[in-house]
């Protein structure tokens, strides 16, 4: 039992391509859960994802937690008259039947003080929990550090 | 020619409308284009990663892509230096007539993070430079960006920065051509940079 743990483990660290695929949480699935290579850990790092509800009742995600950062926080790019500022956001709503994207320019995850360098290729654990449907842990996988997307083929996206 | 009074008034008068037209059409034609549209010069006079002082004049020749950023931002400023990077792959041999520049807005902490080491992570081409608080709002004043430290709330001494976040280009005699919105795809910004190199 705990060799099938770790080799669960080992194939979450070292398959990016798990992070392309949906996880299920009751009428909620997020996928394409992903993150740039850090420089270092003094810099924060982001998670990136798309939240589908499926469902009948508005959803909505208060809050992100992972082993990777000692503060992970959920913010908001907004640009206001040609202002980039970036407000932390106290939940990312996800309305009934609707998708949401944590995307570059909008909602992101910001995970400060990061406990390791997050390397491109290798993926890292990131719970996220909703007021309605619960918790659910996610795969990230890390991108380059310039990358713009999820890096997955079409008929993932 | 002897002209009468009436002559004289009418002829006062056609000046004086003539003027007023003229005076009209200018200020309706100049209302409607922000002030930045207009052609300008921003200087700058800012060190780089070893410290040394550089200026606008030393770019002359070449066009500038200019972007104002801090390097703590996890968001808005990988992702234009990223596709700041990718411009600069897709102009192949055209890149050298192109100079890519970072200017920090949070200068002191991004030169203790490390400037140099995060600009080479997007492109090697992308020169960053960190100067003091008064070079720095000398420099965005003179390109007519804002920016602004923002605390957190709470005690943690954690700040952003609010900054415009678009990336500007200077043209190779130093006046300020367009900007490109944040966001604008690389591949816009490639073929607006074709045009003119």
């Amino acid at each position: 039992m705990n060799r099938l743990l770790a080799a669960t483990l080992l194939s979450l660290v070292s398959s990016p391509v798990l992070a392309c695929d949906a996880v299920q949480l009751g009428t909620i699935e997020v996928e394409q859960a992903w993150s740039r290579a850090s420089i270092g850990t003094s810099r924060p790092g982001v998670v990136y994802l798309t939240i589908r509800n499926a469902g009948t009742e508005d959803d909505a995600l208060v809050s992100i937690d992972t082993p990777i950062s000692g503060m992970p926080m959920l913010h908001e790019t907004v640009v206001t008259d040609g202002i980039a500022s970036m407000p932390h956001a106290m939940e990312v709503p996800v309305p009934a039947d609707a998708t949401v994207a944590l995307e570059p320019g909008g909602y992101h995850g910001m995970l400060m003080d990061l406990t390791q360098v997050l390397k491109e290729g290798e993926s890292f654990p990131v719970t996220l929990t909703f007021r309605n449907a619960g918790e659910v842990t996610v795969p990230v996988s890390v991108q380059g550090v310039g990358a713009t997307d999820a890096g997955c083929s079409e008929n993932n996206g | 020619m002897r002209l009468t009074r009436l002559q004289k008034a009418l002829w006062v008068a056609a000046g004086l409308a003539i003027v007023a037209f003229g005076v009209l059409v200018t200020i309706m034609n100049r209302a409607p284009e922000p002030a930045a549209q207009a052609s300008f010069r921003p200087t700058f006079s800012l060190p780089d990663a070893e410290g040394r002082l550089r200026t606008a004049a030393e770019f002359e020749g070449k066009h500038l892509l200019v972007f104002f950023g801090f390097t703590n931002c996890p968001d808005v400023c990988p992702t234009t230096l990223s596709e700041v990077g990718q411009v600069m792959d897709d102009l192949g041999d055209e890149a050298e007539e192109v100079q890519p520049l970072f200017i920090s807005i949070d200068p002191e902490r991004d030169r203790e993070l490390g400037l140099a080491e995060y600009t080479n992570a997007f492109h090697p081409a992308i020169l960053g430079l960190a100067g003091d608080q008064a070079q720095t709002r000398a420099a965005a004043d003179s390109f007519h960006i804002y920016y602004e430290r923002e605390d957190t709330a709470d005690a943690s001494g954690e700040y952003s920065m609010s900054h415009s976040p678009a990336l500007y280009l200077v043209g190779p005699e130093g006046d300020w051509l367009r900007q490109f919105t944040y966001g604008t795809p690389a591949s816009d910004i490639v073929s607006d940079l074709q045009s003119r190199l």
